[in-house]
């Protein structure tokens, strides 16, 4: 066979694929989620942020195909094997079966990846199309004025005055429904769990993983799983129970205070 | 490791697997075993509810063995849903009855796997891995005077890894534990044995690209990096095996790909 046959037919070359568009989404959600934690900082942070990323343009498009095609491959190459290999149990299924050291993680793999790809859906909808919660979609709500400059990394992005998307209240507006909020941090924790096997079983497949350094491995597995939890949970976790309220003067701040000035109140 | 001698007898009920011959329907049924000494091996409680079985006039349950010092891996059955029964590195041969408690219902199963079809009752066909082995699970080598002991230098943590893996005995208790019925620790082990040895690189890429395209043609699953393999092995082959595999086979796929071939043009024999 050749590259592209082994790669593509054989069992260990849809895995490799499996592990690589796996290290690359591994490493969007890690970035995705340092981006989306400045929503706990200035407005101008997470709206200066987001500016400069809709402002990459054709740049923009190549990491968003690049990662629709890591995600299509990672599922191909899941559903191909799954099939194959309930094929290769045979005609008879045991009547006695054990598990005898499979992590609770990787039992439930298919499972996990599944509630992620209807939540990826879900996610896409409502804060980078708009189809879901479309009222408090970022193109409906006012414009935000920057405060101040935005720097990425030293480098001054977007000048201060100009007016941009204000992802900030969106995102407020977005997790003061607790229904959203609840199935956001559902889905965060099942992708944790995903990642709980996935993470070193990236290194297994690749060839790297071996017994000299697997405990060491696992530890950073879970440290990382813990981490990435921690963070996911708490932007949808601490906007509903309203440990960290809007910016006084942004659309979410008003909103929120002109919905139900009562009940917010109180919390 | 000798066992105490004891005169402890137990009664337990076998839940086995009768199926008549290939592709043909089976079912469970039950036999009740009295009065058994538990330093006996499962397969010898296996001769004696066959004893029984002959004597009534029925059809011994068929069941493969051969060496029965757990060397062979001619031995399988799943007992109780573990492929060797209920202990760590031991073959179904070198299970012995005191490892069940009186009274217990032991359900005994062949290894399910497409590639292993039943031949009848307990016993498989385990060809498929003959044919993987077929494939590249050998070195070329030219016959003649046996060359010196000592001309290949070998790491002796090399020799101890390709030991390790050599242990392997095909007895198919990785594919059975797999839920995927993967075949991955058994290649695994023969390409690593061969590939940690001086004597077995000249073949090496041709030999793991050969030996999972072919384990995947006979229609054994693919890794899950569960582990279940491994935890049911007689022998105890580590799953870093599996890695090194992958690494092979990956590496082999891109040096395939990219290293110039021979055109042949001077002819020749």
């Amino acid at each position: 066979m050749s590259l592209i046959g082994n790669l593509f037919r054989s069992t260990v070359g849809r895995k490799f694929l499996m592990a690589v568009t796996g290290f690359i989404l591994v490493g969007f959600v890690t970035g995705h989620l340092v981006g989306n934690l400045q929503v706990f900082a200035h407005p101008d942070k997470i709206n200066g942020y987001a500016h400069f990323l809709q402002s990459l343009g054709p740049a923009l498009w190549v990491v968003r195909l690049g990662l629709l095609a890591a995600v299509g491959i990672h599922i191909w190459a899941a559903v191909t094997l799954t099939l194959e290999s309930k094929q290769a149990r045979g005609p008879e299924p045991y009547g006695v079966k054990k598990w005898i050291r499979a992590s609770v993680a990787s039992r439930y793999m298919r499972l996990t990846g599944l509630v992620v790809l209807a939540f990826i859906a879900y996610h896409l909808a409502h804060f980078t199309i708009g189809a879901a919660g479309a009222d408090t979609f970022k193109t409906r709500l006012a414009e935000y004025q920057m405060q101040e400059e935005f720097h990425l990394l030293g480098f001054p992005i977007v000048a201060k005055g100009q007016t941009v998307h204000d992802v900030y209240s969106m995102v407020f507006l977005g997790f003061s429904s607790p229904v959203v909020a609840l199935f956001y941090m559902l889905a965060v924790a099942l992708l944790t769990v995903h990642l709980l096997h996935g993470f070193d079983s990236m290194f297994q497949t690749i060839g790297w993983r071996s017994s000299k350094w697997s405990a060491a491995l696992r530890t950073v597995t879970v440290l990382y799983c813990l981490a990435y939890l921690a963070g996911n949970l708490a932007i949808p976790g601490a906007i509903l129970a309203g440990l960290v309220k809007p910016a006084p003067g942004t659309t979410a701040a008003q909103r929120i205070a002109a919905v139900a000035p009562a009940s917010l109140a109180q919390r | 490791m000798v066992a105490e001698a004891s005169n402890k007898t137990i009664s337990v009920t076998l839940r086995v697997w009768r199926q008549a011959g290939p592709n043909q329907p089976g079912s469970f049924v039950d036999y009740t075993a009295k009065g058994l000494n538990t330093n006996m091996s499962f397969l010898e409680l296996l001769d004696v509810v066959n004893d029984d079985i002959t004597r009534q006039g029925g059809e011994p349950i068929a069941f493969a063995h051969d060496c029965r010092e757990g060397i062979c891996g001619t031995c399988s059955l799943v007992i109780d849903g573990k492929p060797h029964g209920p202990h760590r590195g031991v073959a179904s041969c070198q299970t012995y009855v005191r490892s069940f408690a009186d009274g217990a219902v032991i359900t005994v199963e062949p290894f399910r796997a497409r590639p292993f079809p039943v031949v009848k009752d307990l016993i498989t066909d385990r060809a498929a891995f003959d044919k993987i082995q077929q494939a590249g699970g050998y070195i070329s080598v030219r016959t003649g005077a046996a060359p010196d002991a000592n001309a290949n230098a070998v790491p002796k943590e090399d020799a101890e890894l390709a030991m390790d893996a050599a242990a392997c005995i095909g007895c198919g208790a990785c594919v059975a534990a797999c839920k995927n019925a993967s075949a991955m620790l058994f290649v695994a082990a023969k390409v690593s044995h061969l590939g940690l040895m001086p004597q077995g690189q000249p073949e090496r890429d041709k030999r793991v690209l050969a030996m999972v395209n072919t384990a995947d043609d006979l229609g054994f699953g693919s890794c899950t990096n569960q582990y279940e393999c491994s935890a049911a092995c007689p022998k105890l082959i580590s799953h870093d095996f599996i890695a090194r595999l992958n690494r092979d086979y990956i590496g082999a796929t891109f040096r395939s790909a990219f290293t110039p071939a021979s055109a042949n043009t001077g002819g020749g024999a």
